[in-house]
């Protein structure tokens, strides 16, 4: 019995690796397993045997019988694996087509995601983010800024009065007091916003943005501007950039300095590689990029002290920096943006390009 | 400010070429904006000759054949088309090969078949002087060894030069002199090895005398608020003539145009002084006494330039006996012009008020390098410095006689400012420390004087920084601009308790563009500023709020007078730009600023909003799928699109948000607009931009919303609180109602929320019908009902009492069940 057991155990295990469809399988485990098979049926009689020889060929069949049942699965699992993957093979798809429906994509305009990049810079290196009013008073815009009665940008060939005391802004630095008034030091913040100056032509537009910076606490120096201003360069226009700081004069800052970032397309050396004069930075090595400089203390004294911004600004007390950059500039630079018009004619083939 | 650079050289002269000195001055404050090359580019191919002889030209009137001695060689034929020219004159002569300014080149030429060899010059063609009238006739003004034929003319005149073009900041008006920038450039070099020592002030010898004036009556000065000082001299025996070729050369290259001797040396003295001069014909002062005055409202005077001014009563003027001779500080008058006959001078050197002046040249269009100078305010001092120069001057060019005395009114002395710089507090606030010895080294260059005391300087300001330099602060900037910006260390600030963040309302505003990205929307930036006729032609009634605009008072044009009232204008301007350019599909959004003008003591109302507008198919080109009609159709942007675009912006808040019919927005199609309400408060509206409007930006069907962003981050909830949900499932039930097609489904829904109770858990309308099958006046809304309870699995039984309440209400609205 034992031999007959072995027999069909090699008839059937050959007959399962022939087999080339699930359906033949499903035959096979009818013919050897099902219950009116051979080996079941010995299991089955296994009882009728003399004692002695139950065991042995008891063991026997039921090894036989676990051995096929796994080997069809496992015959069954490999064909049905070999048919998907067949199946798959058929039902291919040119991948080079379009997604459909195509998905729109929408685009932030270059200025808003200039001045995000901006403020997200400046986020980054502690300072919060204020709005102020466009339609601002001569108060703020230029007499708490320590401009003098006759400083040649009150006239109204530079800037757009409302009435004799309400002005568009010239600047976002208005905010700088407005900021003051409403806080205690030490205050960090930047202030981004929609300037107005009243110059159309190929370099200038009548609106424009700023990103206003002001930092205030008991000990901020112009160094400390100059590491700001550096971080801020390295963001923008890449690790290899350099700051410099050139004296200048702004009524609201003290000392005053116009700051250039080394030109990123000639590395600062003012010349390409083909010994041409760099076209970006007119062969100077530098791009002047803002104004800034340690806040006057005239402007200081210009913010009253109250509940609000207790103990207040005393300039012994505290001194600090502030800057301005233009938005439109950066951009133009960072993104080799030839003409200032582009910016607010909003033609898609434009903005498709940016944010 | 244009500096020649040899003139700037005469009073401080580093070892550095002009790029050096170009970056000495640029990093000290005194910005180079560019470095011009005024004359020849080189000086070679120019010498000095002498007509040996000037014969008629055969077959030419007006030129002459001139022999011309160039010393070595031969002498050379040159045919000169001057009337001028003689012989035994010493000319300035081009040879063949030699470039003018302009660029070209001397050739060899026949002029009218007589061959010529070189051109013989004429003032202008040298950029000495504007004259073209004849030639340069040298003898009077060289040497007889620098009238030798064949010297170079680049040794005896200045016909190279080169000028630095400054940016001079307002702060700085002494350097609005060329002695001014000498200073500046010995500061800005002192203590380098290129370091060159300031010569001593052009005006620290005068000839003139101090004390009483022959020959002035009087000069009253009635304001003296007005005219600080005011000084005046008489010169005689004065010969007008045209200056020597190195002035007009050095008036040149500064950017002034030459006129006659005693003109160029008051424009001489003021550009090497910064300080402004005027020179009168004393002979036509009417009475010899002048009067400094307000001028009366209305008076006129004819000035240099040929007009006639209306001057008002803040303007000052100084006028004799026949009433006003000039505008004090601005500009001179006709009437008492030196002329070439003149013969007396008196020359009036004063201090005028800055901002007087400012104002008044200002309200007169009227700006002249003297006007640029005093309203910046210059110091009472610098009157005498520029006597002293214009006296030297007119002595040694016009053989004058200076008159003994000198007229000063209103100046006393003044007591010196000095301030105390504490040695500490320049690293306090530069983060550089600078030694004690250092910082005394730079304001001494700087001419302040320094006196060591126990904690830094006592520093004395000189009258020409008295305005500019006033407190310590200003100290430690002239040290730090001197000692070096560049040697600042890159720090970052303390921050303490800094902490960047984002206000609610601005991650708002910006998730709210960000939101419109993400539905392929491109965002336009339009002008704040509009035309007036906008209001018009978004058919805003005379009352409509919208019309009480922010108005310029000095716009750059009218189409650009008002501040906008509404995003829709520059929505719509950026959508005909498109669709004209780029195709009928177009999906924009703008984020900005609108403005409203101050009523009932208001002040300007501003706020930031955000507006979408859509018109063409929705999607734009993107919708247009290679799978054709297996896609999903293509949708016309309309009055739901806008709709669907803004219930997302608005669900993104979290906002509780319905819509209203309304009648506000005229730009808005009457059946199609609705006002958009979110917590008692109407955030904007959305609509169908009326057919009409839009026509007029040459838009089709056209659908648009804008919104109050501060209003929609008041709506929503900066923190979301967590609202527990059913873990067993809903039991959905449909149902069709026809009602009378003019209740709204928003009133059809509320019903149906109220009279189903705590169990129905949501109800949508997902068909709406209009046909013959409903019949005139009626519409089919199909209804989704969800039911739910929170700790069982609802049935049927279970709902139909909730079930049966809602077809009440229904009926109670006119509603009848459908099939």
């Amino acid at each position: 019995m034992i031999e007959r057991i072995e027999e069909l155990r090699a008839e059937a295990a050959e007959a399962i690796a022939s087999a080339g469809a699930s359906a033949e399988l499903e035959e096979l485990r009818v013919r050897y397993l099902g219950r009116k098979a051979e080996l079941p049926q010995m299991l089955r009689g296994v009882a009728e045997l003399e004692p002695a020889r139950r065991g042995e060929v008891g063991k026997a069949a039921n090894q036989a019988r676990q051995a096929l049942a796994e080997m069809i699965e496992d015959r069954v699992a490999q064909l049905e694996g070999n048919e998907l993957e067949s199946r798959l093979e058929s039902d291919l798809l040119d991948v080079t087509l379009p997604g459909a429906p195509p998905q729109s994509i929408g685009r932030l305009h270059v200025i808003t995601a200039t001045m995000r990049e901006l403020e997200d810079i400046f986020l980054g290196l502690g300072f919060t983010v204020m709005e102020g009013p466009e339609v601002e008073s001569v108060h703020y815009n230029f007499d708490a800024l320590n401009h003098s009665p006759t400083h040649p940008a009150r006239a109204r060939t530079d800037t757009f009065y409302v009435s004799d005391d309400l002005v568009l802004r010239t600047h976002t630095s208005p905010m700088q007091v407005r900021a003051m008034q409403a806080h205690p030091p030490p205050l960090y913040v930047v202030i981004p916003g929609r300037v107005y100056r009243p110059d159309s032509d190929a370099t200038h537009t009548p609106q424009f943005h700023q990103v206003e910076g002001l930092a205030v606490d008991e000990d901020i120096t112009l160094a400390d501007l100059k590491g700001t201003l550096l971080a801020f360069a390295r963001a923008v226009f890449g690790d290899r950039r350099d700051v410099r700081l050139r004296p200048h004069f702004f009524p609201f800052t003290e000392p005053s300095v116009e700051v250039d970032v080394s030109c990123f397309h000639c590395e600062g050396k003012g010349f390409m590689g083909d010994g041409s004069r760099c076209h970006l930075c007119k062969g100077e090595g530098w791009l002047e990029v803002l104004g800034a400089g340690e806040v006057d203390p005239n402007v200081y004294w210009n913010v009253p002290t109250t509940e609000a911004n207790a103990p207040g600004y005393d300039p012994e007390q505290v001194q600090g920096f502030a800057w301005g950059m233009g938005v439109e500039r950066i951009a133009m630079l960072k993104h080799g943006i030839p003409d200032l018009r582009l910016y607010y004619e909003n033609d898609l083939r434009f903005l498709e390009q940016f944010g | 400010m244009r500096v020649p650079l040899d003139w700037l050289r005469e009073y401080c002269d580093p070892d550095l070429d002009v790029n050096g000195i170009e970056e000495r001055l640029t990093m000290t404050g005194t910005k180079v904006e560019a470095i011009h090359h005024h004359g020849v580019g080189s000086t070679e191919g120019f010498v000095v000759g002498r007509v040996l002889a000037a014969e008629q030209h055969p077959d030419a009137d007006r030129l002459k054949v001139c022999t011309v001695d160039l010393g070595e060689g031969e002498p050379a034929q040159i045919v000169c088309g001057a009337p001028n020219v003689a012989a035994g004159q010493t000319v300035a002569v081009a040879l063949p090969g030699a470039v003018m300014p302009d660029g070209s080149a001397i050739k060899a030429a026949k002029l009218r078949g007589v061959p010529s060899n070189g051109m013989i010059l004429a003032a202008d063609e040298l950029a000495i002087d504007s004259d073209h009238s004849g030639i340069m006739v040298l003898d009077e003004f060289l040497g007889p060894a620098e009238r030798e034929p064949g010297t170079p003319l680049g040794d005896v005149l200045p016909i190279a030069m080169e000028v630095l073009e400054l940016e001079v900041t307002p702060n700085r008006p002494d350097c609005l002199g060329v002695y001014g920038v000498a200073r500046e450039l010995h500061a800005a070099t002192d203590g380098t090895s290129a370091s060159a020592p300031l010569s001593a002030p052009p005006w620290s010898e005068d000839l003139g005398s101090p004390g009483q004036l022959a020959g002035v009556e009087e000069v009253v000065v009635e304001c003296p608020d007005l005219c600080p000082r005011f000084t005046a001299r008489v010169f005689e025996d004065v010969t007008v003539a045209p200056s020597p070729p190195w002035l007009k050369a050095r008036l040149m290259a500064a950017g002034q145009r030459p006129i006659n001797n005693v003109v160029d040396i008051t424009n001489y003295a003021m550009l090497l002084t910064g300080q402004p001069l005027h020179a009168f014909d004393l002979d036509h002062v009417a009475g010899a006494r002048l009067t400094v005055r307000r001028a009366a409202e209305g008076e006129q005077v004819d000035t240099l330039d040929g007009e006639t001014r209306t001057l008002d009563s803040q303007m000052v003027v100084i006028a004799d006996a026949d009433g006003p001779t000039s505008i004090a500080g601005v500009k001179g008058g006709v009437r008492s012009e030196v002329q070439p006959s003149t013969r007396r001078v008196l020359l009036e050197v004063a201090t005028w008020n800055g901002p007087n002046i400012h104002r008044t040249s200002w309200s007169l269009s009227l700006r002249s390098e003297a006007s640029a100078r005093f309203e910046k305010g210059l110091a009472p001092e610098q009157c005498m410095y520029a006597q002293a120069v214009a006296t030297r001057l007119l002595i040694e060019l016009a053989g004058a006689k200076v008159a003994p005395g000198t007229i000063d009114v209103g100046w006393d002395e003044m007591p010196p400012l000095v301030i105390r710089l504490r040695e500490a507090r320049v690293e306090a606030i530069l983060g550089l420390a600078v030694s004690r010895a250092r910082q005394a080294e730079i304001l001494q260059a700087l001419d302040f004087q320094t006196q060591e005391v126990l904690d830094g300087l006592q520093v004395t300001v000189g009258a020409l920084r008295r305005e500019d330099v006033t407190r310590e602060v200003d100290l430690i900037e002239e040290v730090a601009r001197i000692h070096g910006l560049e040697k600042l260390p890159a720090t970052l600030p303390a921050r303490r308790g800094a902490v960047g963040l984002l206000t609610h309302a601005q991650r708002v505003r910006r998730a709210a563009e960000d939101a419109l990205v993400g539905r392929g929307l491109h965002e336009v930036i339009g002008w704040s500023f509009t035309d007036p006729g906008l209001l018009d032609r978004l058919r805003l009634g005379e009352d409509h709020p919208m019309r009480q605009v922010v108005r310029l008072e000095n716009p750059l044009s009218e189409a650009q007078s008002v501040m906008r009232p509404t995003l829709i204008g520059s929505l719509l301007d950026a959508a005909r730009h498109n669709v004209s350019r780029n195709g009928p599909d177009v999906a924009i959004f703008e984020s900005g600023a609108v403005y409203r003008a101050s009523r009932d003591d208001k002040p300007t109302e501003e706020h930031h909003a955000l507006g979408a507008l859509l018109t063409g198919a929705l999607g734009g080109w993107a919708s247009k799928s290679w799978r054709g009609l297996e896609g999903p159709p293509t949708r016309e942007a309309d009055f739901f699109a806008a709709k669907a675009l803004l219930g997302a912006l608005l669900d993104k808040f979290h906002v509780d948000w319905t819509v209203q019919p309304a009648s506000s927005w005229p730009f808005l199609h009457p059946g199609r607009a609705a006002s958009v309400l979110a917590g008692g408060e109407t955030l904007g509206f959305v609509g169908e931009i009326h057919p009409l409007v839009a026509g007029q930006w040459d838009l089709q069907r056209t659908a648009a919303f804008t919104i109050d962003l501060g209003k929609l981050a008041v709506a929503s909830p900066p923190v979301m609180t967590f609202r527990p949900f059913a873990s067993v499932p809903s039991l959905r039930r449909d149902l069709a109602v026809t009602l009378p097609d003019q209740i709204a489904a928003a009133q059809v829904l509320t019903r149906v929320r109220e009279a189903g109770g705590e169990m129905l858990d949501d109800v949508s309308v997902f068909d709406v019908y209009t046909g013959p099958q409903v019949g005139e006046g009626m519409r089919s809304l199909a209804l989704a009902l969800s039911f739910r309870a929170p700790d069982r699995t609802l049935t049927d039984e279970d709902v139909a009492p909730a079930h049966e309440r809602i077809v009440a209400a229904l009926g109670e609205l006119g509603g009848e069940l459908r099939g």
